[in-house]
């Protein structure tokens, strides 16, 4: 634990989960109950949207979906004095492999979600909100809804919110199973009616986003901490989390509270709220049990699939926004952490992330789209004992030449995809070579060209070649 | 043009609701998918064209958008139940194959088609965001957790 982090997690008493547990916690009358829309009611009367985009601004909330980017920054990027419409989107696509915290918020606090929308729309001066939620989620589009409807009957949306004459429209939009909206320029193509190809940038959404006008896209977890930050004050938000490293100006820290997920091979899955900065080794042993049946842990991916994987002996690494890149993960992404163990072959997960990535790029980018379906091919004719180790170094090639970090693509897909074929070659490359010797005994060390396999049927197929 | 429009009146209402929503037509085009496929199982290439038609949009664009999203079917219509076998890494590393080669034995079909009665379509989902209660199954608007081989049992002669 960091010697320096001001609450320990024994200490802390959750915010964003305090709800979670309580019955009909999605309804209404237990979200007021217990204070819930207070803090609207006396912002709305007492603070400016300036002054809210400031307290957001000086926490330095920084984005829960995955990239960690200042929410206060991304907002000073709106035009001053602009005539309007001004638009909120809600990132509600978490489609992140591992990844489910966003569900948990949506199902049992609904109303939490929304007036964290309805301060971030006030603050941003939206007039209009779209909540952009997966398809796959219909437990939360059916609270979700109820909680809006609730929200307009009580005064808490439409015209004049609670006499403020602030007004503020809020809409569900549901995907259509593509991952690739969760990025956020896919996701305003795809409201838009049109395929969810992510748009180059600049211009950033800020400034022309939405139906081209100024638009800000959150996190459902994300719109949840301002609530907490307008709530509890921004001394309360930096006490929690990994500070700022005073030798880097440009990092602004790891701060408040955040939702951690933990599934995959542990005693208890579920999701966890915790100061920013709790070790991947605190999440599985102190609230996820230990890794399951008593067997060690061989692997971990520390906050979506996209971020890579960390090997068992890098889990002291705490989970802020800084420390995964140390062990060069991609990042904290969503803050989900899968644990695999001992027995699990990392040529099985390496498989099922090439074959995820591959299915999802949206096929805009040429790096993306053939660099995914390369990688899938050759890790499937490893799988079937075809590999050899070549391929290692060809994998990687790929993996080191994709994505918006070498400068080759639109958006971080590709970078989602390179990471864990990174991770598991370098962190993983005697069991990778342990697998291609002992599987094709005859062939490990060929470096000609070989013929890829028919997808899936593990046959030689003529004529396509890597 | 077909004689008989595919899109009834109710459906046309439904989807002239959510112009009220969005500033363009063109927004309402996943909701109005969303709509047809919800009322008529699949989204047929007549479908396509009369919702270019309401939408102020050419049929092309309308497919355009349609074909991207892998949710929508055109060459016919969905079963009673579609299931998603979620096979990401968490409900991979649970053994979610195991659940998808069972569901496929009793079925009978493979993932993406139909039972010949019309009842089950099988699907596989990359995530289904029930990491927590792995490995999942989405049977329509209901989530089924923690599944198992007799779960699947119990699941199936419930549905029928």
């Amino acid at each position: 634990m960091a010697p320096d982090r001001g609450v320990t997690v024994a200490q802390y008493e959750p915010v964003l989960s305090a709800n979670f547990h309580k019955p009909d916690g999605h309804t209404l009358a237990v979200y007021q109950a217990g204070g819930g829309y207070d803090t609207l009611r006396k912002t709305l009367k007492e603070k400016s949207p300036k002054e809210i985009v400031e307290l957001v601004r000086a926490s330095n909330l920084r984005g829960r979906g995955g990239a960690g980017f200042p929410t206060g920054l991304k907002w000073s990027f709106l035009p001053e004095n602009h005539p309007g419409p001004i638009y909120l989107c809600v990132n509600a696509d978490e489609s992140e492999p591992g990844t489910f915290v966003n569900r948990v918020q949506m199902e049992r606090d609904p109303h939490q979600v929304l007036e964290g929308i309805i301060l971030s729309g006030y603050a941003t001066r939206a007039g209009t909100a779209y909540i952009y939620l997966r398809y796959e989620y219909p437990l939360c589009f059916k609270r979700l809804q109820q909680a809006i409807d609730e929200a307009y009957a009580a005064g808490y949306l439409g015209k004049n919110i609670l006499g403020s004459g602030y007004s503020l429209d809020v809409y569900i939009h549901r995907g259509a199973a593509a991952y690739v909206c969760g990025e956020e320029t896919g996701l305003i193509e795809s409201i838009e009616g049109r395929r969810a190809w992510p748009r180059i940038k600049p211009p950033f959404p800020a400034v022309e986003g939405l139906f081209r006008k100024p638009t800000v896209v959150n996190n459902v977890e994300t719109l949840s901490c301002v609530k907490h930050i307008v709530e509890r004050g921004v001394d309360w938000f930096k006490s929690l989390g990994t500070p700022a490293d005073p030798n880097d100006p440009r990092d602004p820290g790891s701060y408040g509270p955040k939702l951690y997920g933990l599934s995959g091979h542990v005693s208890r899955p579920g999701c966890y709220e915790a100061p920013l900065g709790l070790t991947a080794r605190e999440l599985i042993d102190e609230f996820g049990g230990g890794v399951w049946g008593g067997r060690k842990p061989k692997a971990v991916v520390p906050g979506g699939l996209s971020t890579g994987v960390m090997s068992a002996d890098e889990l002291d690494t705490p989970l802020d926004f800084s420390a995964p890149m140390k062990v060069d993960c991609l990042g904290l992404g969503t803050g989900c952490a899968v644990v695999l163990d001992e027995t699990y072959s990392m040529v099985d997960f390496l498989l099922g992330s090439c074959r995820f990535f591959a299915h999802e790029s949206c096929g805009q980018c040429t790096p993306c789209r053939e660099g995914t379906h390369w990688a899938l091919q050759m890790v499937r004719r490893i799988k079937a004992g075809h590999g050899r180790l070549t391929d290692l170094d060809l994998l990687l090639e790929i993996a080191d030449n994709i994505g918006i970090l070498p400068g080759t693509t639109i958006c971080g897909l590709a970078d989602g995809a390179a990471w864990p074929i990174k991770n598991a070659i370098r962190k993983f490359r005697g069991e990778f070579e342990d697998y291609i010797r002992r599987t094709n005994a005859g062939g490990w060390m060929v470096t000609e060209p070989v013929p890829a396999l028919e997808a899936d049927s593990g046959q030689w197929t003529v004529g396509s070649c890597q | 043009m077909p004689e008989k429009s595919l899109l009834t009146d109710d459906l046309r209402a439904a989807i002239g609701g959510y112009f009220l929503r969005y500033p363009t037509k063109q927004a309402t085009l996943l909701p109005a998918l969303h709509a047809v496929q919800e009322k008529l199982g699949f989204v047929p290439p007549e479908a396509v064209e009369e919702i270019a038609a309401l939408l102020d949009l050419q049929p092309a664009e309308v497919q355009d958008a349609l074909s991207f999203y892998g949710f929508f079917k055109q060459d016919r219509p969905l079963g009673k139940y579609r299931m998603w076998v979620c096979r990401s890494i968490s409900c991979e590393a649970r053994d979610e194959e195991d659940l998808l080669q069972y569901l496929q034995e009793k079925l009978g079909i493979e993932p993406g088609q139909t039972t010949p009665d019309g009842r089950f379509t099988l699907e596989t989902a990359e995530c289904l965001g029930a990491c927590d209660y792995a490995p999942a199954i989405l049977v329509n608007d209901v989530l089924h957790e923690e599944m198992t081989r007799a779960k699947i049992d119990g699941l199936l002669d419930a549905l029928e």
